[in-house]
Formats: C-alpha cells, structure tokens, sequence
C-alpha cells in the first residue's frame, strides 16, 4: 500500500514539457530558437524562467526588451497564479508541448501585476501563506514560526526542495484531532473565461455539523452548484487539480492536506468537459 | 485602473457628520449611504460591504475612515483611491493588510476578502506606505 505521504511528493514533482517561443513582433538580429523547459506545477513562472529569458535576449538588442511576460492562445498568463493552475485552466485539453508565447513589450497591466525582482514573488507568496493560515489556524501556527521558517518555505519552493520545505510546511497541516481538520479550508475556484470574478473564495468547513466529513463534492454543492452533473445529465465540467479530477467523494480535509499547492491553497480549475 | 471611478462606488458612511465631506464634488449628487443594523444583518447579498480603513505608523489618517465599497472592487482599485485621497504620488507604493498580517494581492476582490475575514459587517483594513508586516 503506497502511503499517503507519497502524494505529496508526486504533487511537488509535476512538471509541465514546455515550449517558449518568442513573440513574432519582438525585434531579433538574429533567428529566436524556441527553447524548451520542463516547469514545476507548484512553482510561478517568473522564477523558474531565467533560463528562458536569457536565451531569447542573446538575440536582442537591449533596447528592445522590457519587462518580460507570458502568453498562451491570447490569453496573458498571470505570474503570480501557480503554473500547474495556469496550465490546468488554460491548456489542460490540448496537446503538449505547452506553447507560450513570450513578450518583451506592450505588457498588458490591466492584466498582469509586475514583476521586477524575485522579491515579488517571495513577497505574493508568503503573503498567501499567511492567509490560508488565517483561515486554518487563525494564523496562530504561521506566527509562532520563525522568520528562518519562512525563509526555509520560501528557499524550498525556490530551490525545488522538496524536503527543506516540508519539514516546516508540515507544521501548517496540522490540527487538533478533536476537531478533525482546519478550522476552514483555504481555497480558490477559477472558472475559464468569466471575467466577473478572478476566483471563488468562501469559508468552507471540513467537517459538517453532524461531524461527517466534507467532501469535494459538498463543496462543489456549496460554493459553484454548476459544476456538478444532476442526475442523469451527461458531464459538462472538469473539476481539476493538478492536472487530475479528484472523486467528489474525497474529503476535502484530506485534499487540503495533500493536494494544495506551496502557498497552502487548493487551487480548482472548472473546465468545460472535452467535447471528444 | 478605471480611474476617476471612486465617486460612484466608493462612498462614506453618514456618521455623526464625519462623513459629510465629498469625496469629489461629484458625490454631493450621489448620497452617502448610511447602514442601519438591519441593512447590515441581510448583509451576505449586498452589492456593496462596508470597509474600516486604518492608518498604520507614519501614513496619514483618512478624515473619513469608514467606506461602503463595491464587492468587486479590487485590492488594487482601493490602494488607487486610497492613494488619490491623501494625495499621494502615484508611483508611491502602498501597503494594504488584513488582519494585520498579510497583504492579498492586488487583483483580489474586496467582497472575497468580506467574505472570509470580515467581522461585524465590515472589513477591518489597514494601509501603510512602507512594508508593516511579514
């Protein structure tokens, strides 16, 4: 029997085969190759991406590269949401490579926020931390932390160490088993193409007052009626994380604990069922 | 952002006179709303949530610190105004904290940050011109 723990290693180790190419418009003296990454699921694309930058700004002359952003079909990808959403959200249905487009000019700031230093990402992502703290723990276990704490959070996401992170993330999952889980569960909702909201936030409970547990299924009852079949209708939406479907019956207590991303959030795509 | 929004949905709350002064001329046509405890308790469907802003360390205070804002206004959109307000230059940066903990990124939704860390009908903010927390 493979035990649980396991998932949390298979969650840190996703990665997504992508392919950058460079933006037709940008000016080159020379022919941009595409260049090719394999990208963690739970990190952000501006800190993983170096490698991609330089290697399209050999072939440009400086005055021609500002601030770099991401493209995929039209749609500007934000830095600041987890790869393995954005992809889960944006490309889950089509074939791999995933192909991204990068800019070096016009960036989109009603769409994207900055990104000028590794600063602001180490910045958004404590500050998400903190919150789905607030929410599991009224922010008591973040708090008693260290700041060397925090910083080992951050420098496991960042170097991709899985076990440097997790010897203090632990911490973050735990509960008091009286209660059976987190105080709420922290997560976030993301619907393709519905500009009314970025994402659905709630206070959710993981355990019902009768003291069963709640599953993904009740939250999808609770929080988007839509996205769940009635009986006897086919499928119409994919309820995803990271990169897979989770049966509805799953506890949503027992996917916080495994299958949120580093900023401690669960992380939900809905996408229209595959027509195919 | 959508500049020069403010005067339709960010609005003072009446109390006690404080609030009286226009956020821009414009306002004196649009009336500030003013909650009784029974408005707020059908609190969970209104369009709009009452916001608390507080000042923290060296940041000016806000004449007017209570506000009734869009629930789909953004974190982004309330440091904009905030910004506007006490006249600061634009290109300052601004700090935006709930719970005196942590700052939500700016493309969130003031309703989603009600929803989940409000207490007693509003939304207990605190902004500051240099880093406060974390």
């Amino acid at each position: 029997m493979t035990d649980d723990k396991d998932v949390l290693r298979d969650v840190w180790f996703g990665r997504i085969p992508t392919c950058f190419t460079l933006y037709q418009d940008e000016l080159t003296e020379r022919e941009a190759e595409p260049y090719y990454l394999l990208l963690p699921r739970v990190s952000y694309l501006t800190l993983v991406t170096d490698k991609v930058r330089k290697h399209f700004q050999k072939v440009m002359r400086t005055e021609d590269i500002s601030e770099i952003w991401f493209e995929f079909e039209g749609i500007p990808l934000k830095w600041h949401y987890p790869i393995g959403l954005l992809f889960d959200l944006h490309a889950s249905n089509t074939s791999l490579p995933w192909s991204i487009t990068v800019h070096f000019k016009n960036f989109p700031v009603k769409d994207l926020l900055h990104c000028q230093s590794k600063d602001v990402i180490e910045a958004h992502f404590m500050s998400s931390v903190k919150e789905a703290d607030a929410l599991k723990h009224k922010s008591q276990v973040i708090n008693e932390m260290q700041k060397k704490d925090h910083k080992q959070l951050w420098m496991g996401l960042q170097n991709d160490k899985f076990d440097q992170f997790w010897a203090i993330n632990r911490k973050l999952m735990e509960f008091p088993t009286e209660d059976g889980g987190f105080r709420y569960i922290p997560f976030r909702i993301y619907q393709q193409a519905t500009s009314e909201r970025p994402f659905i936030q709630k206070l959710f409970r993981p355990v019902a007052i009768d003291g069963k547990p709640h599953t993904l299924g009740d939250l999808m009852k609770d929080v988007c009626p839509g996205a769940a079949p009635a009986e006897g209708e086919e499928k119409k939406y994919q309820v995803m994380i990271h990169g897979i479907e989770p049966m509805f019956e799953t506890p949503v207590q027992w996917l916080s604990e495994h299958l949120s991303y580093p900023d401690n959030f669960l992380h939900i795509s809905i996408i229209p069922q595959p027509s195919d | 952002m959508e500049d020069g929004n403010e005067k339709q949905v960010l609005s003072p709350i009446n109390e006690g006179g404080e609030g009286n002064t226009p956020l821009h001329a414009e306002t004196q046509s649009a009336p500030a709303i003013s909650l009784t405890a029974e408005e707020t308790a059908a609190g969970e469907t209104r369009r709009k949530i009452d916001v608390l802003l507080k000042a923290v360390g060296d940041t000016p205070i806000m004449k007017t610190k209570k506000w009734t804002i869009e629930r789909t206004r953004t974190v982004q959109g309330l440091m904009d105004f905030i910004k506007k307000y006490l006249k600061l230059d634009f290109a300052e940066q601004l700090f935006i904290y709930v719970n005196q903990s942590f700052a939500p990124s700016p493309d969130q939704e003031v309703g989603t940050l009600y929803e989940c860390f409000g207490s007693d009908g509003k939304l207990v903010l605190h902004y500051c011109k240099s880093q406060a927390w974390g």
